[in-house]
């Protein structure tokens, strides 16, 4: 069986474990079910509201870049702005139309939500906290997140309408290339991990990260990643799919309501991921900041309970890509792939040799 | 001007001339295009940009004027009249091939007097609907709403245009199509978060790139000129703000400019300074405002709240004058409607003041960034010849390197005595666009350091007869817009309203070379060229 | 029952009276609790996420853009978020003269939105044609059009106005009925019978 928690929080479900299996005299199946029935509850929450919470949080900082307030009306400071939406859009009109592949354009939404929802399985939220750790975990996550595309696709497509076509045909050209560019700067920190799991590329920083660690190439690795994961995520300045200022809303300019809420926080959720990913890669997971010998600083940074260190890594790195978003102004269509393929890709691969032979060489600090 | 006249009345003995404030060359329609092409072709006189083409409806006759200019003399305007007697049935030929620009301006008199240029190859209405009934500028047309109710169904839409050509001596009407078969359109607009308003174009396209644009115009058309006929002088003003509303000053210092001049009121320095200062401070809130939109159109949205700023600044300037943030309706015939708020120097001074370190921090924000130079140079290139053919003016002219300002070539009001300089680029792109819009700026804050300290007193508003009539004639007024060359001819039979008051907005050529420059472009550089050219719709609608 | 909205104190509203009969309306055959408190909870969702359509003909859609601005900043309200797409958005400002040509697309436009959807004509032009009644292509006032819920007049209204006439809608929304009794849409749909389109099915 796979192991549902490691180390510090593996005493707490060992413990819940043992409660039902021993305790209360259940099977050891009907255990395992309700604790997985409950771990999903959990993780509907935190992603319910991780999103609420992202969508105040982009709001606010791209008030703050623009010399605004923003929301603050509702709730103290606004807080419950993102609430109101919710429920706003919860109960508004699911607009159907004629005509459509009406099976296709209501799958299309899920299929978004639940490539980011899968994602979350394997992200490391804290010391053990993680829901599933298994040895090619950095592998399922790049998989599952490219599951995402499909439902773009389907939404473009099945939506009958040229702008969306057009928006589809855009996010699937440039979702398959800047694929390319995070799996192989993934593939160059797995390299110095030696690892693909989850747990075991956390341990493996205990002492340092990998952003250190790595030298140059981590430090190169890094940069692409983030403009990898901008665009895989469809945001500016790679929002090509849902330009709004040339396709009015892109691939889901058809969808209303809570089809549309999906995909809104599916952007949302899929921003906390790819920082989650990189927050993995380059700085340690949940690791707190130790640098090897200074043993009070170390200790110091220790008192961070480790999901504080990794959601503080993860809204970080958003406000980056965020700051990204409200700064440039958009690509054109052949900018991007000319990006990808002429310079993001040929540097990728150099530099993954370079770290190989980085390693080869013993260089990297162990 | 008397050589040219000499060099008409010897190529065409016939043509007869008329002297107003712009000479006028009145000939028979038989032989319009010959002397067009002479007009156009014929080294000594070599007019090259038509400023408009005014439809006109005399009750017995009907006919056009055209005006152009040559920009190698630049202030050299000329009218042409030709008329026909055919009320039924008009016929003029078209003079499409000579200046392309023609082609939309004959389209916008068919709309309107529904006088049919021969040849020009395409001849649908230009604003309003396909089934529309009759031509409402023509003096006998029927208001009657039945006619033409407002539906709330969909217009007809048609795959073809229309056109009258000449074959063996005989008029025939051909109905070619506008797209080739089997071609992808996809129609962006009227409803679309950056045509600027409600524009239409439906767009041929291979994938991403464009090959070929209709432009559909007409959703905001008022009805201005039209409506200005039933209205004394001092009431026609009020729509001037509302064509562009960036360039509200300046429209009304033109319509002014035109009435005073008509009816001969010669009003104070004070005034004059006062416009002036005016037109100068919408200048810079309109290229800020554009700066604005045109990043946010790129996908910078960052950029417009700074660009806002400023904007908000010089609003507020002309809140405590004009009092009202944007319809101001404060030039008025005479000099303007109140006197300045007391606090309007030292205002001005502020804003000069932030102005440079605001500019700077526009080029570091957007010009200098990677991803805007890719976006922009190189997008939408225009030729000098091709800007003067399409009679793109303003700072889109500007950027192609033709010199089309007019407080330059044509100064009016204090212009020739202010020193600033005119900016002209030669890259012709979207780029330039931008950035001679920025140089703008500067010169423009540069005319006001000059007068800020230097406002004369006197009065701000000479008196005017309470019932406003002007004399039996004709006038023809331009003034350097912010988008361009905005032209007024003016037409009195002697009473108190105008018989025909002709605006000749910057906007309308602006749209007219759209498809021109983006053949072979991106759907996204659609975007950019439309907003570099920063047209205004209620303004090419009228 | 007073409605108001934070920091606004109710006599500093100009039509009381008009809420307070359409409270009365609403309240007419009364509410039981639970429907009450839902219904509380979804109209404060409601009337506190009202996203616009970005749709303006002309110059009150500058005003619009000023509005969204620094300065005005409606961001405070939650408003903007402006959606490119009828499909998401929550209400239109009618910003700027409808005119014969654009009736069709406009009409579409509000056809095209969610439920539900409302209606705020900003500026004259909007509310009745405004200085072009009198044109031979300019539609006198939208009303005829689409059902109204706010208007604002002014021209341009100056955002301030703007923000007044969007929080007066947002009362509206606190109002309204989710659940049985008498409510917005009815009035709505009564309306699209009276001026169908025709193909269309509402």
């Amino acid at each position: 069986m796979i192991p549902l928690v490691i180390d510090d929080f593996t005493g707490v479900s060992q413990a819940v474990h043992n409660f039902l299996i021993s305790t209360l005299g259940w099977p050891s199946w009907l255990a395992v079910t309700l604790e997985c029935v409950g771990v999903g509850i959990g993780l509907l929450l935190v992603y319910a509201i991780l999103a609420l919470f992202y969508i105040l949080y982009e709001r606010k900082i791209c008030a703050y870049f623009q010399c605004r307030v923003g929301p603050v009306r509702v709730g103290p400071w606004g807080l419950l702005q993102s609430l109101a939406d919710t429920l706003k859009i919860l109960i508004k009109e699911l607009i159907h139309l004629d005509n459509i592949d009406k099976f296709l354009f209501a799958l299309a939404p899920y299929l978004v939500v639940i490539a980011s929802m899968l994602a979350f399985a394997v992200l490391p939220w804290g010391n053990g906290l993680q829901i599933i750790d298994f040895n090619i975990g950095i592998f399922f996550l790049v998989a599952v997140s490219s599951i995402g595309v499909l439902g773009i696709l389907l939404a473009g497509w099945s939506s009958a309408n040229k702008f969306t076509l057009i928006g589809a045909m855009r996010s699937g050209a440039q979702m398959v290339s800047y694929e390319l560019s995070i799996g192989l700067s993934v593939l160059t920190m797995v390299c110095l991990a030696g690892t693909m799991s989850v747990s075991e590329i956390c341990a493996e920083q205990e002492n340092l990260w990998f952003i250190f660690k790595g030298h140059v190439p981590a430090v190169i690795a890094f940069v692409i990643y983030m403009i990898a994961a901008t665009a895989e995520t469809n945001r500016g300045p790679f929002d090509l799919p849902e330009a709004e200022s040339e396709l009015t809303a892109g691939y889901h300019t058809e969808y209303s309501g809570i089809h549309f809420g999906f995909f809104y926080l599916a952007e949302y959720l899929n921003l906390f991921i790819v920082s989650g990913v990189a927050s993995l890669l380059f700085f340690g997971g949940w690791q707190p900041l130790h640098f090897p010998g200074w043993d009070t600083f170390n200790h110091i940074m220790d008192f961070c309970p480790s999901i504080i260190w990794f959601l503080l890594k993860c809204f970080v790195l958003s406000y980056i890509i965020i700051w990204f978003k409200w700064t440039f102004p958009r690509l054109r269509i052949d900018n991007l792939l000319a990006l990808e393929w002429k310079y993001l890709l040929p540097i990728n691969l150099a530099n993954l040799v370079l770290m190989a032979l980085i390693i080869v060489l013993g260089w990297h600090i162990v | 001007m008397a050589k040219v006249q000499d060099k008409i009345a010897q190529l065409f003995p016939q043509a007869t001339f008329t002297e107003a404030d712009v000479l006028q060359v009145n000939i028979d329609k038989a032989q319009w295009h010959d002397l067009a092409t002479a007009l156009r072709k014929d080294p000594d006189l070599d007019y090259d940009y038509l400023i408009t083409i005014v439809g006109m409806d005399w009750k017995t006759e009907m006919g056009c004027i055209y005006y152009m200019m040559s920009t190698r003399r630049g202030d050299d305007v000329i009218s042409v009249k030709v008329t026909t007697d055919d009320r039924e049935n008009p016929m003029l030929p078209s003079v499409y091939d000579l200046w392309a620009v023609a082609t939309l301006f004959e389209r916008e008199v068919y709309d309107f007097f529904g006088i049919i240029f021969v040849n020009n190859p395409d001849m649908r209405r230009l604003f309003l609907s396909i089934d529309w009934v009759g031509y409402p500028l023509r003096k006998d047309y029927d208001e009657d709403p039945k006619l033409n109710p407002i539906s709330i169904e969909s217009e007809r839409q048609s795959d073809l245009t229309q056109s009258w050509v000449e074959r063996d001596g005989k008029i025939e009407k051909i109905e070619p199509e506008i797209f080739k078969p089997g071609d992808f359109v996809v129609n962006i607009g009227p409803q679309h978060p950056s045509t600027h308003g409600v524009l239409r174009f439906r767009t041929a396209v291979d994938g991403e790139t464009i090959k070929k644009i209709d432009v559909y115009m007409g959703y905001i058309h008022r009805g201005v000129e039209k409506l200005c006929e039933d209205l004394t002088y001092p009431q026609t003003l009020h729509y001037m703000d509302r064509l562009d509303y960036f360039s509200a000053h300046q429209y009304h210092h033109c319509l002014c400019r035109v009435i005073e001049r008509a009816a001969g009121i010669q009003i104070s320095r004070r005034a004059e300074v006062i416009r002036v200062m005016m037109d100068e401070l919408g200048r810079i809130a309109s290229h800020c405002l554009f700066m604005g939109t045109f990043c946010m159109d790129l996908g910078a949205t960052t950029m417009l709240f700074y660009t806002l700023r400023v904007r908000e600044q010089i609003l507020d300037i002309m809140e405590k004058t004009c009092g009202a943030r944007m319809t101001f309706n404060y030039d008025c015939i005479g000099g303007v409607m109140q006197d300045l708020a007391p606090d309007f120097q030292t205002d001005v001074k502020a804003l000069l003041a932030v102005l440079p370190a605001n500019i700077k921090e526009y080029r570091k924000v957007f010009v200098g960034n990677v991803i805007a130079k890719e976006r922009m140079c190189g997008v939408g290139h225009l030729t000098r010849e091709d800007a003067i053919d399409y009679a793109v003016t303003g700072p889109s002219g500007r950027a192609s390197g033709w010199s089309c300002d007019i407080r330059k070539i044509r100064p009016y009001s204090i212009y020739p005595e202010l020193d600033f300089k005119e900016v002209l680029l030669t890259e012709g792109d979207a780029m330039a666009r931008f950035e001679v819009r920025l140089q703008e700026i500067e010169q423009s804050a540069k005319i006001l350091e000059q007068l800020v300290d230097n406002i004369p007193e006197g009065e701000y508003c000479v008196k005017v007869p309470k019932m406003l009539k002007l004399p039996v004639g004709h006038w023809w007024e331009m003034v350097e817009g912010c988008r361009g060359v905005f032209g007024i001819y003016l037409e009195s039979d002697g009473g108190s309203k105008p018989y025909r008051l002709k605006i000749a907005p910057p906007c309308l050529p602006l749209a007219g070379v759209v498809d021109h420059i983006t053949e072979g472009m991106k759907i996204a550089d659609l975007i950019t060229i439309g907003g570099s050219l920063d047209y205004i719709i209620p303004d090419m609608d009228r | 029952m007073e409605v108001t909205t934070k920091s606004m104190p109710y006599d500093a509203w100009k039509d009381n009276e008009y809420i307070e009969k359409l409270v009365q309306e609403l309240n007419a055959n009364g509410t039981n609790v639970v429907v009450g408190t839902l219904d509380k909870l979804i109209n404060w969702g409601r009337s506190n996420s009202i996203w616009p359509l970005t749709f303006a003909t002309s110059c009150c859609g500058i005003e619009f853009v000023s509005l969204g601005a620094a300065r005005f900043d409606m961001a405070r309200f939650g408003w903007e978020v402006a959606r490119s797409s009828p499909r998401q958005a929550d209400f239109m400002m009618v910003a700027g003269t409808i005119v014969n040509r654009m009736v069709p697309v406009f009409r579409r436009l509000y056809d095209q939105l969610a439920e539900p959807k409302y209606v705020i004509a900003c500026g004259s032009c909007a509310i009745s044609g405004g200085p072009f009644r009198k044109s031979y292509h300019v539609a006198k006032g939208i009303e005829d059009i689409v059902p109204v819920d706010v208007f604002v007049p002014g021209c341009p209204p100056r955002p301030e106005a703007m923000i007044y006439g969007i929080m007066q809608l947002s009362r509206k929304i606190k109002v309204e009925n989710f659940f049985g009794t008498v409510n917005r849409k009815q009035k709505q749909e009564e309306f699209l019978k009276e001026h169908p389109v025709p193909g269309v099915n509402d």
